[in-house]
């Protein structure tokens, strides 16, 4: 449990999936004008990370890894016969995974829970071509996590993008009311701020669970 | 290369200072500063993001008449896709050590906004020829400011230009220290933030 607990924290303030390696800045920058959409895009995000996170995981180890088919037959085994190794084929069937489960996540809610599904709108199928998530497949194959370890680290990844852009949403919503040289405003400013966000959270990376 | 006529120019030199990809439309930041903090995984970065965008700005245009309205969104994807994973293929049998450091952050060009942005706004329209200017250029102007924050990281960060040491030692010895925040990620974001002001400065832009 506490192995758990410790890649939870370190997901989301740690190694956060934003302000330490950058994934997502795209909608970052574009979505953080208004609070309430970045909270939305924010909930979209932990909502579809959480999901493809264990859903590309079994792609991944029970169809692309090498010798992953080996429950097909022995012979495609890591030391078999006929062993076969799809892993160079691991982003482009990823990012497939990820659309279609946006797209899935998207009829679900329409059916179950239309509230949730009107007010995050159009960011769940925007999140489709969102970095973060892409990124966050492509680490749990490059670090080797488990199962329930992609599930959690998923989900913290999530959780860290929705802290950062909630904060930086209202931080711009202060900003407005700063004179700024002319030049700087917009994205400029935008990433001194990020960049101070960044140092803030660093603060956590002392902390060893 | 012959003459090229106006418009070809362009669609070439544009992207470089007027209208800079990462600076002025704001695409592509993602997967571009985790590879800032040495020059050379930035300069493997900039090839690798050159080719992929104006050979697929290329297929693309050549494509345009072909592809149908409702699914040109996952054709321009699955000719992306396959670039990069050529290119990531590439990187892995003849520069492993590289490929080892830019990690996911190559498979990442594919969700990368310029390469989309451009075959959906340029390629989609434009003949091959300018289509490949079109991507040559903006890869450059992308690359232009990731060499610069890299330059920068790299030489306040660690002191060294491309691993070679510039900073004499006589310095070291007056207690001149290396700035370790350039190292960590806050240094990319206001290293990048501080390069579009002053590329806002030079060019007279203003939002909002």
């Amino acid at each position: 449990m506490e192995h758990y607990i410790s890649i939870l924290t370190k997901a989301i303030f740690i190694e956060n999936i934003l302000l330490a390696y950058f994934l997502g800045m795209c909608s970052f920058l574009a979505i953080s004008k208004k609070v309430d959409t970045s909270i939305g895009l924010g909930f979209a995000v932990i909502f579809v990370l959480t999901i493809t996170a264990p859903a590309n995981w079994l792609i991944h180890n029970y169809l692309l890894k090498d010798g992953a088919l080996v429950w097909l037959n022995p012979e495609y085994g890591i030391n078999g016969a006929k062993t076969i190794n799809l892993s160079f084929l691991n982003s482009i069937i990823f990012i497939a995974v990820i659309a279609a489960m946006v797209q899935l996540v998207e009829m679900t809610l329409d059916r179950f829970a239309p509230k949730l599904y009107i007010s995050l709108g159009i960011f769940l199928p925007l999140i489709a071509v969102n970095c973060a998530i892409l990124g966050g497949s492509m680490f749990l194959v490059e670090r080797e996590y488990t199962f329930v370890e992609s599930t959690v680290y998923g989900f913290g990844s999530g959780v860290g993008f929705f802290l950062a852009i909630a904060s930086m949403a209202a931080i711009r919503h202060r900003i407005r009311y700063s004179n700024v040289p002319l030049q700087l405003r917009g994205v400029g400013i935008t990433m001194l701020l990020t960049g101070l966000v960044s140092m803030a959270f660093m603060a956590f990376s002392g902390i060893d669970l | 290369m012959s003459v090229l006529d106006k418009k070809s120019k362009e669609a070439l030199t544009d992207p470089l200072m007027k209208n800079n990809p990462i600076s002025l439309q704001v695409l592509g930041i993602c997967s571009a500063l985790a590879v800032t903090v040495q020059l050379n995984t930035a300069v493997v970065m900039t090839l690798a993001v050159v080719s992929v965008l104006s050979i697929s700005n290329t297929v693309i245009s050549i494509l345009r008449k072909m592809i149908p309205g409702k699914v040109r969104i996952i054709v321009q994807l699955s000719v992306i896709a396959s670039l990069v994973i050529l290119t990531d293929q590439i990187l892995q049998a003849y520069m492993y050590d590289i490929s080892k450091q830019l990690s996911v952050f190559v498979a990442l060009i594919i969700t990368n906004c310029i390469v989309m942005g451009r075959a959906e706004a340029f390629a989609m329209q434009n003949t091959p020829g300018k289509s490949f200017l079109d991507g040559l250029g903006n890869g450059l102007g992308y690359g232009g400011i990731l060499i610069s924050v890299a330059f920068f990281r790299e030489l306040l960060g660690s002191g060294t230009i491309y691993g070679i040491s510039v900073i004499p030692d006589s310095f070291y010895a007056a207690g001149y220290q290396n700035m370790g925040l350039m190292v960590l990620s806050p240094g990319a974001f206001i290293i990048l933030g501080l390069i579009v002001w002053g590329q806002r400065l030079v060019s007279g832009i203003e939002e909002e």
